[in-house]
């Protein structure tokens, strides 16, 4: 074939990740602090449901917003943790991941040129979904002054007649920032004042540890404009069952499902009776998974402070961001010579965004015991490049 | 902090008060504190190693039985109860709702020093009416750690 594919996806540029991933795969003994899910399988009794609608024979499509069911407790979830109230029947779209709800929330929101506000450092796919939408992305550099949450300055900034569409990515991967329901009232009275949506990707709520996560839909004047945007993956550690979800307003919805039902029909049937019984029984497998990464934060921070690292201390998702500024390399210098010299792999910070640049995500969804053996040998290289 | 406190040495009693102070951020000086106290109480009992016998040379076979007792006037089960667990051999006494009062385990070298145990000394106590001897072929899984499982960290090495 000669004839060109897609400009617009030819131009997306490929993941940062992606390259460093090549280079780790390589490497066979190496511990890695790079992934973004979860090390706890789900817990027992949601599998056990997913075999036993499997049994049963539960085979079919769902009708292309989930199953009533699922909505019904995705609404009873949302009044109960975020104190939010939507109706199961028309405000609520099960989605085949959050990514899902990201990318056809975009579309369903947006006309060619619009521009599309999206604070970096952040999750990898805002921004070529907004792009593939036929959106302008506008992007925010976070500061770490700012503990990298977005103050009301900076969004006034990136405003302008064209804004469409703000992306409200907190709790915060990479950074494991988390917005106050401060910050959020301040950041609301702007979006309500130049009248744009909202686009709140709350994957990691239910990993909160100073206080309960605060929804920006809770807030007066907010649901209205809206996409509140939470799955399965991180909070059951469900990343392999592909289910997430969106709530909005009926008319963005019906929008949104239009899109699921062309693309993707509904999300995956298993999962969705699994998921189920994740909302109806799962609140104590939660608490024990946060109090477990919230062990693991401490610990982490801790050791940054007695190694001397530069890093604010985050209150969300399961990752740190330490500034490696100090030692004159690039992210990704930093993050490939500690590869090859000590044999762990962290995920240079510019993979988020050029904000991201100074910085490393390290995760924390692995056991104490290997974050100890990294802890380590993160003092031990870093002792190395400072006798230079 | 107590309860997380305790969920984090009842998997693992040998961490130190400096860890586990980092773990729960407070003060070394309030774990120790606060183990101090749930020793008093008598919240902790003991801090056991838990060991997969079958994997060494030492020969343990243990037994799980059913007694049928009759309830003493004035002190229940308790009674009953004391003369079964003051025997060494005796790992745990429970005190059981159903079909059987008690239910105890026994671990001895032999199936031999079992069967006496169970015809001399536990059959001739006096509120003893029956008893039910199941021997443990195998332990699956002991205080919520499940033996022999090798876990491989099947997640892809980086991602977003």
């Amino acid at each position: 074939m000669t004839k060109p594919l897609s400009k617009t996806v030819e131009g997306l540029k490929p993941s940062g990740i992606r390259k460093f991933f090549d280079l780790v795969s390589e490497m066979k003994d190496a511990i890695s602090l790079g992934v973004g899910e979860p090390d706890f399988d789900t817990p027992w009794h949601i599998r056990d449901e997913g075999i036993f609608a499997l049994e049963k024979g539960k085979t079919f499509y769902t009708s292309n917003a989930g199953l009533k069911e699922l909505r019904e407790e995705i609404c009873n979830y949302l009044k109960r943790r975020q104190n939010v109230s939507y109706n199961p029947n028309e405000e609520v779209l099960v989605t085949v991941g959050g990514s899902e709800a990201i990318d056809i929330g975009l579309r369903a929101l947006v006309n060619p040129g619009d521009e599309v506000i999206i604070p970096q450092p952040s999750y990898v796919s805002y921004e070529p979904c907004a792009v593939l939408a036929g959106a302008k992305p506008v992007i925010i550099d976070l500061k770490a002054e700012n503990e990298f949450r977005l103050t009301a300055e900076e969004l006034r900034g990136a405003i302008t007649d064209k804004t469409k569409v703000l992306i409200l990515p907190f709790p915060n991967n990479p950074t494991g920032a988390v917005m106050t329901r401060r910050d959020l009232e301040e950041i609301a009275k702007i979006v309500i004042e130049n009248d744009i949506y909202v686009m709140s990707d709350e994957i990691y709520a239910e990993l909160t540890y100073n206080g309960e996560h605060v929804s920006i839909a809770s807030l007066e004047g907010m649901k209205e404009r809206t996409i509140l945007i939470n799955g399965f993956s991180k909070a059951y550690a469900m990343t392999g069952w592909r289910l997430g979800y969106a709530c909005a307003p009926k008319a963005i919805i019906s929008q949104m499902t239009k899109i699921h039902q062309f693309a993707i029909m509904c999300a995956p049937t298993t999962s969705q009776y699994a998921a189920v019984e994740a909302l109806k029984n799962g609140d104590n497998d939660v608490k024990e998974m946060r109090q477990a990464y919230n062990q693991r934060r401490r610990f982490l921070i801790n050791a940054f402070k007695q190694m001397g690292l530069d890093c604010f201390e985050p209150f969300g998702a399961f990752y740190v961001f330490p500034c490696i500024k100090e030692f004159g390399m690039t992210s990704e210098e930093f993050a490939t010579r500690f590869l090859e010299e000590e044999k762990v792999a962290v995920v240079p910070g510019n993979a988020f965004g050029e904000s991201g640049e100074g910085f490393v995500r390290i995760s924390y969804a692995y056991s104490l015991e290997n974050l100890k053996v990294a802890v380590d040998r993160l003092g031990h290289f870093i002792e190395k490049l400072r006798a230079g | 902090m107590r309860d997380e406190l305790l969920s984090l040495i009842e998997k693992n009693s040998r961490m130190g008060l400096d860890e586990l102070s980092v773990l729960l951020g407070v003060k070394e000086i309030e774990v120790a504190q606060e183990l101090a106290k749930l020793e008093e109480e008598g919240i902790i009992c003991g801090y056991h190693t838990l060991i997969n016998w079958d994997k060494t040379s030492i020969e343990k076979v243990t037994a799980l039985i059913e007694v049928k007792v009759t309830p003493q006037r004035g002190q229940g089960f308790d009674r009953i109860a004391e003369r079964v667990y003051n025997y060494p051999e005796v790992k745990s006494v429970y005190l059981i709702s159903g079909g059987y009062d008690l239910l105890v385990t026994l671990e001895e070298k032999t199936l031999k020093e079992i069967a006496s145990f169970v015809s001399d000394k536990l059959s001739t106590l006096d509120s003893v009416l029956s008893t039910a001897t199941h021997f443990i072929l195998k332990k699956y899984k002991d205080h919520g750690t499940i033996f022999d499982k090798k876990r491989e960290d099947e997640r892809e090495v980086i991602s977003p």
